[in-house]
């Protein structure tokens, strides 16, 4: 082979700067195509009209005492319930050390009388069975989730099957004696 | 192999250019292939025709499907009665993705008892793997569209899996639905990513293919081809054989297609979808009630029994665990086995694991059918514990302690000796 000139200059590459470029090219393009990346991402998550969604306001008068209603609360179902004295009692007689996700009925009420709970079952999603009279209310007389069978209390508490957690309590206030903001 | 020189001068042109006509030449006709593939090694090719089938039929119910919550359930009942001929492709869409779950589980089967999966087809059969994952969400993507209620139900327990990832599992589910329940933008999603998973599946089997090709079929006796007189080409005999077998199939297929249309499917999915009401009985489809059986069954300390880990797994976290271990360890099936032997018609020990384990699947399905309590919950119990014990104790046990029947030498000579001693393929 010939030595050119051209190859007497290659010898002076400098590596370091080489691999500096190179590296700091990649780094760049990494985080750029992650910025185009986000905005798809994120196109699926809740939108502005879905999370304006806006809080549920009902006049519970006319609820009798041991009946429950459910109303519409972001798309899911809120069980509110009028508890009677005896399950009101049941409720805050069990003790913590029973409980698979400890909590206190005091806990989980404003008033002891309303029960106020999302209802949705905290395993997979399913609505419990317990909101109208025949329906099966499950081991504790609460409520019963008919898809994997998950028992729930008169506080809404997980007692046996495969829920992890407590049904949720939303967020809510009571304006007034029966008047309530859920949201 | 020889190169095919073409006659027809467009053919020829076009072949200079891109060599097309002998890809197919050389991967369609000529293909030397096992002489001795029995009728088990037809489910490949019917697995390719179904997929066609679903493909065009998808294609043609979506000129007339509306993806929007408040029309879906309606547009789909307008297929069923007033567009021309929609009944017959509905129910060919959803007839076919149950005989595409059968022939699939056929195929996988037909691969446990051949020892398919071993060396050197191991990627061949985690691809198959993959499609068998990507069939099952595509499969659980369109049963969510027609928006009755076990499609909505069975979208809500679905998507409520992925809440178990720590941390960012309510994100996660969140992101999933667009929203904070399964509603108009889920459907939407969803409808967009069942019409794109099948095309991912395609490409899928092209590369499963590629990767066939790379060493060929394997064959009953699971020994490797030694040399011309162990195969034929693939046209004519296995075009006409798997011909045959595909007319067999749609005799079945049809079969439902006319007469029992709807023996798959949940009478519940005829009532639109009711956010409020969970219907008292919620099944997924026949093809998924093993998983969701061992979903079900897993206690709370069923991964953990001794309490070694710092954290207690809840039942929830490790059935979905559980469930989706129940698939991901089949990939990893070529390295779990450790016997030389592929056939199961030479390995006495396994042959009779390979039956146990084929049942055991069966009894899951039907437990997964069956509310989870009293026997029907010890016996799926019993069967998910089983299920992992072949796969992680058996499997890799007996490959080291059981003692195999003596191979044939080759391929033609375990065909031939049985049958005359003539060497016409046809007997083959
Ligand atoms: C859409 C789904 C699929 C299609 C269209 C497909 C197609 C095919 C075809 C055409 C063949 C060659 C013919 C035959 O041996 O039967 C084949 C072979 C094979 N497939 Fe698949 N397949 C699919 C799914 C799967 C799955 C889910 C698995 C395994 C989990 C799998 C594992 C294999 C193996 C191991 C072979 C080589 C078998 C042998 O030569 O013994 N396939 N596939
Ligand atoms: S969703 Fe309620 S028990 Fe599984």
């Amino acid at each position: 082979m010939v030595t050119t000139s051209q190859d007497k200059k290659k010898e002076t590459v400098d590596d370091t700067k080489r691999d500096f470029l190179l590296y700091s090219t990649y780094t760049v393009g990494a985080v750029g195509a992650l910025a185009a990346a986000w905005p798809f991402i994120d196109s699926m998550n809740p939108s502005k009209d879905v999370l304006a969604l806006a809080s549920t306001e009902l006049d519970l008068s006319s609820v009798e005492e041991g009946q429950s209603i459910t109303a519409m609360w972001r798309g899911k179902p809120v069980f509110i319930r009028k508890r009677t004295a005896d399950e009101i009692k049941l409720a805050k007689s069990i003790k913590l050390s029973e409980l698979k996700d400890p909590q206190s009925d005091g806990d989980r009420v404003q008033k002891d009388q309303w029960l106020v709970l999302v209802g949705i079952c905290t395993h997979l999603g399913c609505i419990p069975s317990g909101q109208k009279g025949g329906d099966v209310k499950g081991d504790f007389n609460g409520w019963f989730c008919p898809c994997h069978g998950s028992h729930y209390d008169t506080s809404g508490r997980i007692r046996k099957g495969p829920a992890p957690k407590n049904l949720d309590v939303p967020p809510y206030r009571f304006t007034n004696e029966t008047n309530i903001i859920i949201g | 192999m020889t190169k095919p020189t073409w006659k027809n001068p467009v053919v020829k042109w076009i072949d200079h250019r891109l060599p097309i006509f002998t890809f197919i030449d050389h991967s369609a006709i000529q293909h030397p292939t096992p002489r001795n593939l029995n009728y088990f090694w037809n489910f490949g090719s019917l697995l390719g025709f179904i997929l066609v089938v679903m493909i065009a039929s998808g294609i043609i119910l979506s000129m007339n499907y509306t993806a929007n919550a408040s029309l879906a359930f309606d547009s789909v009942e307008r297929i069923m009665r007033d567009v021309n001929y929609g009944w017959l492709i509905r129910y060919v869409h959803m007839n076919g993705a149950s005989m595409f779950f059968i022939v699939v589980y056929l195929h996988i089967f037909r691969g446990l008892y051949y020892g398919s999966y071993k060396q050197p087809r191991e990627l061949l059969w985690i691809i198959g793997i993959l499609i068998f994952l990507t069939m099952m969400a595509t499969a659980f993507l369109g049963y969510v569209l027609p928006w009755g209620q076990m499609s909505f139900w069975g979208a809500t327990v679905i998507t409520n899996l992925f809440s178990v990832i720590p941390f960012f599992g309510d994100t996660i589910v969140t992101w999933l639905w667009s929203g904070f329940s399964v509603d108009n933008p889920t459907l939407n999603k969803f409808f967009s990513l069942h019409y794109l998973l099948p095309f991912i599946i395609f490409g899928l089997v092209f590369i499963h293919l590629w990767a066939l090709h790379t060493h060929g079929s394997n064959n009953p006796t699971g020994i490797d081809v030694k040399g011309d007189k162990d195969e034929i080409p693939f046209h004519p005999y296995y075009t006409v054989k798997d011909a045959f077998g595909l007319g067999f199939f749609l005799v079945i297929f049809l079969g439902f297609v006319f007469f029992a249309p709807n023996f798959f499917g949940e009478p519940d999915n005829y009532i639109e979808a009711n956010p409020l009401v969970t219907p008292p009985h919620i099944v997924p489809e026949w093809y998924f009630l093993p998983y969701y059986a061992i979903l079900r069954a897993v206690p709370d300390n069923f991964i953990d029994v001794w309490g070694w880990l710092p954290v207690i797994i809840p039942a929830k976290t490790a059935g979905v665990i559980c469930m989706f271990a129940s698939i991901l360890l089949l990939a990893a099936l070529p390295w779990l086995d450790t016997s030389k032997v592929r056939s199961a018609n030479y390995r006495p020990t396994y042959f009779w694991l390979y039956w146990i384990f084929l049942i055991n699947t069966i009894i899951l399905g039907f437990v997964g059918a069956k509310p989870a309590e009293g026997a029907w919950l010890l016996i799926g119990r019993l069967s998910t514990l089983y299920y992992f014990l072949h796969l992680l104790v058996l499997i890799p046990l007996v490959g080291r302690f059981e003692k195999t029947k003596p191979l044939p030498d080759s391929i033609s000579s375990s065909v031939i000796s049985v049958s005359t001693k003539d060497e016409e393929p046809a007997n083959a």
